[in-house]
């Protein structure tokens, strides 16, 4: 018996189309017969899904049906009455109107930033330059009155001193003698010293000073000093010539300031023959700082500049022996300061001696 | 024409008397009354008249299999029942949407009928499985099954339809056919 056979045979009892006589025949057999039983009651199953579907469908066609009869935009009308369009739109596209929103907040910021940002930067350096300016032509009128009080007959030099009262100072001996310009110190109440990275700051007494000559000497006073440690620069007494290759270190700024240049002439402004003249850019701030040739020798103090042209003076190194021998010995503690004539340094290249160079050149900071 | 605001809704037990009566005139009673209320639910909670449509339809379905299962106790009221069948199927259809956006928006009161939801799902699945095998079929198996388990047409109309000349060869046709759609409806997922 196929299977089309025997679901013939299932409908027939099913529809209850069989006789009597067939009926038990088929029923005898549905008890004996696991597997005809399954299949009788897995059609009956079947075809009842199959009706229940047919159902629903049609009755999913009649609600329909009365659904086409409601005036559902009416109906939708009268809710949506209280809440506005703008409320409307705003449920149902809220996440796209976010989304436009951030990007169209994101040019606005962004355009903003890029025009903005530039314009504000331009408005800064404008300010700063401005404020420069102002602190130079204050400075440089400071300076021109200083300069006219004490040195009278270089009216036309400015002597590079103090931005904001500061100047150089270098050791000359290793028990703390420094030395500096007449004019960085002049009129001060005190001073004090402070190295290049800022890590010690010592204070200072005046020891003697030649106003003539632009010269100071100055000695760390503070009771925990102990010493600079050797110097490692040595001090020419003897002139040096021109053209030669000179440097110098300083405190033009906060940070410690390296130039280098020549001596471009033998003596000074208007024949002065206490000073070089250099061809050297060196800033206020410069003043009092060591000029050093190649080898490490101090060959002169770094004094003052040429207003308007590039160019510098420097008293040369003769005058601070004479400085230092003029020192009445009452000021003196212990003996005389004896300026080592031997450069350690004169081996090393540049760099090497700007390292060591450092440790002994000080900013000279001076209170009023 | 605006006639839905005055559809007085039917008395819960003349409804129920009318559903189990497979009543037409009930059913559409019964519809229009409570519609407006879904449409309400549905558009103030993020969705369109053809979500509150289709959610709707979806109620009327589970409450009908309710009433005729006998299950439907009347203690519940009608309007009520309705709306928390719609108000937890729109819950659900909107979290598939991920459209949802915290609490929804209640007008009423409501029931816990996840079981008769559970039921509805149980049965939805077999209608659309059973949709998908008869779609799978083709012609003209589709036809003679509908007409013969469905529209309970006779095997001679369907001869004639069909042009087959003997009975015999159209039954063996439609017990193929009926072998073809229970292998496609146990082959879906």
């Amino acid at each position: 018996m196929s299977d089309i056979e025997l679901i013939a045979i299932v409908e027939r009892y099913l529809n209850g189309e069989m006789n009597a006589d067939e009926r038990i025949r088929f029923e005898m057999l549905r008890r004996e017969n696991v597997e005809v039983d399954n299949t009788v009651k897995e059609h009956q199953e079947f075809t009842s899904r199959l009706k229940q579907y047919g159902e629903r469908l049609e009755f999913e066609n009649l609600l329909n049906d009365i659904h086409n009869e409601i005036d559902v935009q009416a109906l939708k009308d009268e809710f949506i009455h209280h809440p506005s369009l703008i409320v409307r739109l705003w449920r149902n596209h809220h996440s796209k109107i976010s989304v436009a929103a951030s990007i169209a907040i994101f040019a606005v910021l962004g355009t903003l930033f890029l025009t903005g940002y530039l314009k504000t930067q331009k408005q800064e350096t404008d300010v700063i330059n401005l404020k420069k300016e102002i602190a130079q032509v204050k400075h440089t009128n400071d300076v021109i009155s200083k300069s006219i009080n004490t040195l009278n007959t270089r009216s036309k030099v400015v002597a590079p001193s103090n931005y904001h009262g500061t100047g150089t100072a270098f050791a000359i001996s290793s028990d703390g003698y420094l030395v500096t310009n007449f004019h960085v110190i002049n009129g001060a109440d005190s001073v004090f010293i402070q190295n290049a990275d800022g890590t010690s700051a010592y204070h200072a007494k005046v020891i003697s000073t030649d106003p003539a000559n632009d010269i100071a000497v100055l000695k760390v006073t503070d009771a925990s000093f102990k010493t600079f440690g050797a110097l490692p620069y040595g001090f020419k007494k003897a002139k040096s010539d021109l053209g030669e290759d000179v440097y110098t270190y300083g405190y033009s700024k906060d940070d410690g300031f390296y130039s280098r240049g020549y001596i471009s002439s033998g003596n000074g402004f208007k024949g002065d023959s206490v000073k070089y003249q250099l061809a050297m850019d060196v800033d206020f701030g410069n003043s009092g700082g060591p000029l050093l040739d190649a080898k490490g020798n101090v060959i002169a103090i770094i004094s003052s500049k040429q207003a308007h042209t590039d160019g510098a003076y420097a008293i040369k190194s003769k005058y601070l022996f004479k400085a230092i021998q003029a020192i009445s010995p009452d000021s003196l503690k212990s003996d005389k300061i004896i300026l080592n004539s031997k450069s350690k340094f004169a081996n090393l290249g540049r760099t090497q001696q700007l390292n060591k160079l450092q440790n002994y050149v000080f900013m000279v900071k001076v209170y009023n | 024409m605006n006639n839905n605001v005055s559809n007085p809704a039917p008395a819960d037990n003349e409804a129920i008397l009318g559903i189990l009566n497979n009543s037409e005139a009930m059913l559409k009673r019964i519809y229009l009354a409570y519609f407006p209320m879904v449409l309400q639910l549905v558009i103030t909670n993020n969705g369109n008249e053809d979500d509150a449509k289709d959610i709707y339809q979806e109620a009327i379905i589970v409450l009908y299999n309710k009433v005729r299962a006998g299950n439907f106790e009347l203690s519940s009221k009608l309007k009520t029942f309705i709306y928390s069948v719609c108000r937890r199927l729109w819950l659900k259809r909107l979290n598939q949407m991920s459209r949802y956006g915290g609490d929804i928006h209640d007008l009423q009161e409501y029931l816990p009928v996840e079981e008769d939801i559970a039921n509805h799902e149980e049965k939805d699945i077999q209608f659309s499985k059973m949709a998908g095998a008869l779609g799978l079929l083709g012609e003209p198996c589709k036809t003679i099954i509908e007409d013969f388990y469905i529209k309970d047409r006779s095997m001679q109309e369907i001869c004639e339809k069909f042009g087959y000349t003997n009975a015999d060869n159209a039954k063996t046709q439609k017990y193929k056919c009926l072998q073809r759609l229970k292998k496609l409806f146990f082959q879906q997922k």
